[in-house]
């Protein structure tokens, strides 16, 4: 436990910079959206208790926009206000508005009646009613709104790294997806603690006498104008390409971080989620972005590939494995399986994937269209020779690929075929297969060689610029190790690569990442 | 002077206030009198336009109301709402400073104004600065009439302005309220749904009933010459005490025997009221009291016997009428 607080105290020190440029947006970010959200949820909220017939509808519209899951709010203010700080700050002071429209109305309407009119009767005007009478009054119950709209925005606020607008959602999903229990502290740690802090500053200017909370009101925006300056701080330089990585991306070797050490890469990178980038890059948001060699989106957005000169990113090839037993015991599985090799390549891939996640076509149809077009569908046999496991990952390429398989060995052999298709990441697949739950699955050298065997860094180094010793080395080490065996490669690779828009890169003449840094760095 | 014509306020089918007029002279003080629910709180809202009539006239000083902007009409009238409706949020000081604000008062008059009726009030120096939740209900009531009455205006209109204190402090408040000079030169309309107050302060109480007006009168006329069998009722129960409460010596001076010898045991003017006269005799009934008529000086003295002889004599020719 010691060691672990003290590693996690030693990554915050490490990454004391980023630490710091990510607490100020995130600062930023939640209080340009709460300003903003006071701004219209105020008068929102008079103005719905001096036209009642419209309280309904105006706090039924906030209401139902508080319940859309942030990230789909998130995804849908993409194609109106691109990425970046606009959108997210939009969808932040969307989900603080409810609480301000509501505790503004309730507020008002709380009220005593009789002071009310006390006010009226002694000559004041509306206006000189709500300001002197009113808002005073109501001013405890909008500064619970605000407060509870600040809890609720510094919470939404880590998603705004999903859409390239910063904050300490950056290490927080980082972490989640590097499996780094540390990074995901360093994010998670400071935002809940701004949390309690802006919680605990505000309940104190709500416990003030009302005499004090003039003052207080009176300040209050001069507070949050201060507060929300700090977003524009930082992103203070830029390049002439703008890259949007992935949070896992950003902290890996074989990631960002070998595309500092081994290229000296040097571009204005913001952080992003996975499920927006490729749009992204498709709308001209983004340059380049860091994508996955396969990725139906590739085709769909219409994205090229940047060559790895230097080989940073070690190559996933696709093959089966098996166990050793299984083959044994379905004697022509192997020569079965093997059918397909070489037969998919990265672009029949991608335009697999693309069939399913873009066109939404079923993983059996798509697998069945390739088999016939490539003249290797055959009608079922019978199927009484025994029954053979098929695993698969949860991801769209597994599942077509688990489909071809189930049909060739229908048609080519005897055997039957149970397929349990999404069963979650590599450990989960591979103690199926360890456990004889599956006969096997298709997996990916690199997974193989980073997830699984763990060899030393220097091992690794000296293997993965060739994909050729990478796939003798796991296929050795597996057979050695697990007595499970790598049949011949599927043909296709699915690595990290950087991408950009085909059109652009044409245009720049890039086709590697030697020549994206050569353009970076030209005047 | 302010005159009511066939003023009416519906409320959807509800008849709050169904087509009654009044007047009031320049410093009198009118009560309006009635049952929970009669439409006294909606006459006295239509003074000041809180509310909107549904029909007929208002003038204020034969200013017709509904010519003015509502604002500038309702910094010219005082108002003290039926639960005081002070401003939580502001200091006593505050509170009775807001119409002098409105009106742009210069800070120095404004706090002459204040500490002077503070005074008049009987609230002491250090109530300026606390909070009106600080206060007791009387002291609050007090701020809520000083607050009316910062701007000296010459109207004043009260919603049951006593109406949330004990008997006790009403009594002390109705005296001292009586004592007050800022309100002798005042035009007054106050509503009030009991009997007792209504006599005590009213130069003439307007009876309400369901939205119309019974009967406006003085109080001896209300309690002498009822119209109808609803005043009669309506003062009913607590008939003898308010007769005591509005025939003074002079009513019954003519049933009195005349001196004999000088020795009662206190002087008093023709002026007082039976029911204080009374008050005197509580510690002994066998003392006689001296009367100076104020016209020609002459005496008569009376026991307590001779006075309700008196009294009674007077009610039967009150009754021939
Ligand atoms: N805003 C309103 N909407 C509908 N009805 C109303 C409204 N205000 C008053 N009324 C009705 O008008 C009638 C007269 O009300 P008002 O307040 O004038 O009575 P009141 O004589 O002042 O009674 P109380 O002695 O209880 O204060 C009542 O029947 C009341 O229910
Ligand atoms: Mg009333």
């Amino acid at each position: 436990m010691n060691e672990q607080q003290q590693t996690l105290w030693d990554f915050m020190r490490q990454q004391s910079d980023k630490l710091w440029e990510q607490t100020i947006q995130h600062i930023g970010l939640t209080f340009i959206s709460l300003f903003i959200a006071v701004l219209i949820g105020l008068p929102l909220g008079i103005f719905i208790t001096r036209r009642k017939q419209f309280s309904g509808a105006i706090l039924g519209i906030a209401g139902v926009l508080q319940t859309i899951p942030s990230i789909a709010l998130l995804g849908f203010m993409i194609p109106v206000l691109g990425i970046g700080a606009k959108p997210a700050i939009a969808a932040l002071l969307l989900y603080a508005l409810l609480p301000i429209i509501r505790n503004t109305y309730t507020g008002i309407i709380g009220v005593d009646a009789a002071v009310k009119e006390a006010a009226v009767a002694m000559g004041m005007s509306k206006w000189q009613v709500l300001v002197k009478v009113e808002l005073p009054l109501a001013m405890p119950v909008i500064f619970a709104g605000i407060r509870t709209a600040t809890v609720i925005t510094v919470g939404v606020a880590t998603l705004a790294s999903y859409i390239a607008a910063g904050g300490l959602g950056e290490f927080i999903f980082g972490g989640i997806s590097l499996n780094n229990t540390n990074m995901i502290l360093a994010g998670a740690i400071p935002a809940a603690l701004l949390a309690i802090l802006f919680d605990f500053l505000l309940s104190r200017l709500q416990k003030l006498n009302i005499q004090k909370l003039k003052t207080a009101a009176a300040t209050l925006p001069l507070l949050l104008i201060l507060l929300s300056s700090f977003y524009f701080l930082p992103d203070a330089y830029g390049t002439k390409l703008k890259a949007g990585f992935t949070p896992e991306f950003m902290g890996r070797q074989d990631g960002n971080v070998g595309l500092q050490s081994k290229y000296g890469l040097k571009i204005h990178t913001v952080v992003i989620s996975d499920a927006v980038m490729y749009k992204a890059a498709y709308e001209k948001q983004l340059d380049v972005i860091s994508g996955y060699s396969t990725d139906g989106r590739l085709k769909a957005y219409g994205l090229v590939i940047l060559d790895d000169d230097k080989h940073i990113f070690p190559p996933y090839y696709a093959a089966l494995i098996i166990r050793e037993d299984a083959l044994k015991k379905f004697p022509e599985l192997e020569k079965t399986l093997n059918l397909l090799s070489g037969k998919i390549n990265d672009s029949i891939m991608t335009a697999l994937n693309y069939k399913t996640d873009y066109l939404h076509q079923s993983p059996e149809r798509v697998a069945k269209d390739f088999l016939v077009s490539n003249k290797l569908w055959k009608p079922e046999q019978s199927g009484s020779d025994g029954m053979v496991r098929i695993g698969s990952k949860i991801f769209g390429e597994q599942y077509i690929l688990a489909n071809i398989y189930s049909m060739l060995i229908k048609g080519y052999t005897n055997y039957g075929v149970a397929t349990k298709t999404g069963l979650g990441g590599t450990k989960i697949c591979f103690d199926a297969l360890t456990n004889n739950q599956i006969d096997f699955y298709p997996e990916y050298t690199g997974t193989g060689l980073l997830a699984i065997l763990h060899p030393s860094p220097k091992t690794i180094d000296s293997l993965t610029p060739s994909p050729d010793a990478t796939y003798n080395y796991v296929r050795d080490e597996f057979k050695k190790k697990y007595n499970i065996k790598w049949l011949k490669p599927i043909g296709f690779n699915n690595s990290y690569a950087l991408m950009m828009r085909r059109s652009q890169a044409k245009e720049l003449n890039i086709k590697t990442i030697l020549n994206l840094k050569r353009y970076l760095e030209s005047r | 002077m302010i005159k009511v014509e066939h003023l009416s306020k519906h409320f959807g089918k509800i008849k709050a206030v169904d087509g009654i007029s009044f007047q009031v002279q320049e410093h009198e003080n009118l009560i309006l009198l009635g049952t929970s629910g009669c439409g006294k709180t909606t006459t006295l809202k239509m003074i000041n336009r809180l509310i909107e009539p549904s029909a007929g006239k208002i003038a204020i000083d034969g200013k017709n109301i509904f010519d003015q902007s509502p604002e500038v009409l309702r910094r010219g009238i005082g108002y003290v709402l039926q639960n005081n409706g002070l401003f939580p949020h502001y200091t006593v000081a505050e509170n009775i400073s807001v119409v002098p604000q409105l009106l742009k008062w210069d800070k120095k008059r404004t706090e002459k104004r204040v500490e002077e009726l503070l005074e008049k009030l009987h609230l002491s120096k250090d109530c300026l600065h606390v909070y009106p939740n600080e206060l007791s209900g009387g002291q609050q009531q007090r701020v809520g009439l000083a607050r009316a009455l910062v701007a000296d205006p010459p109207v004043l209109l009260m919603d049951e302005p006593f109406g949330a204190l004990d008997n006790v402090t009403r009594a002390k408040i109705h005296v001292e309220f009586k004592a007050l000079d800022e309100l002798k030169r005042k035009t007054i309309i106050m509503v009030t749904h009991d009997v007792q107050e209504a006599f005590e302060l009213g130069d003439r109480i307007c009876l309400m009933d369901k939205g119309k007006i019974v009967q406006c009168g003085t109080p001896s006329e209300l309690l002498f010459n009822p119209h109808n069998n609803f005043v009669k009722g309506f003062l009913a129960h607590q008939r003898l005490q308010l007769e005591f409460k509005t025939i003074r010596l002079r009513d019954i001076w003519k049933w009195l025997p005349p001196q004999l010898s000088k020795g009662g045991a206190f002087d008093l003017s023709w002026d007082v009221i039976l029911w204080d006269v009374l008050e005197q005799f509580k510690f002994n009934a066998s003392e006689t009291v001296n009367i100076t008529n104020k016209e020609n000086k002459e005496e008569k003295s009376a026991s307590f016997e001779q006075l309700m002889s008196a009294f009674y004599q007077y009610k039967k020719q009150e009754a021939h009428e």
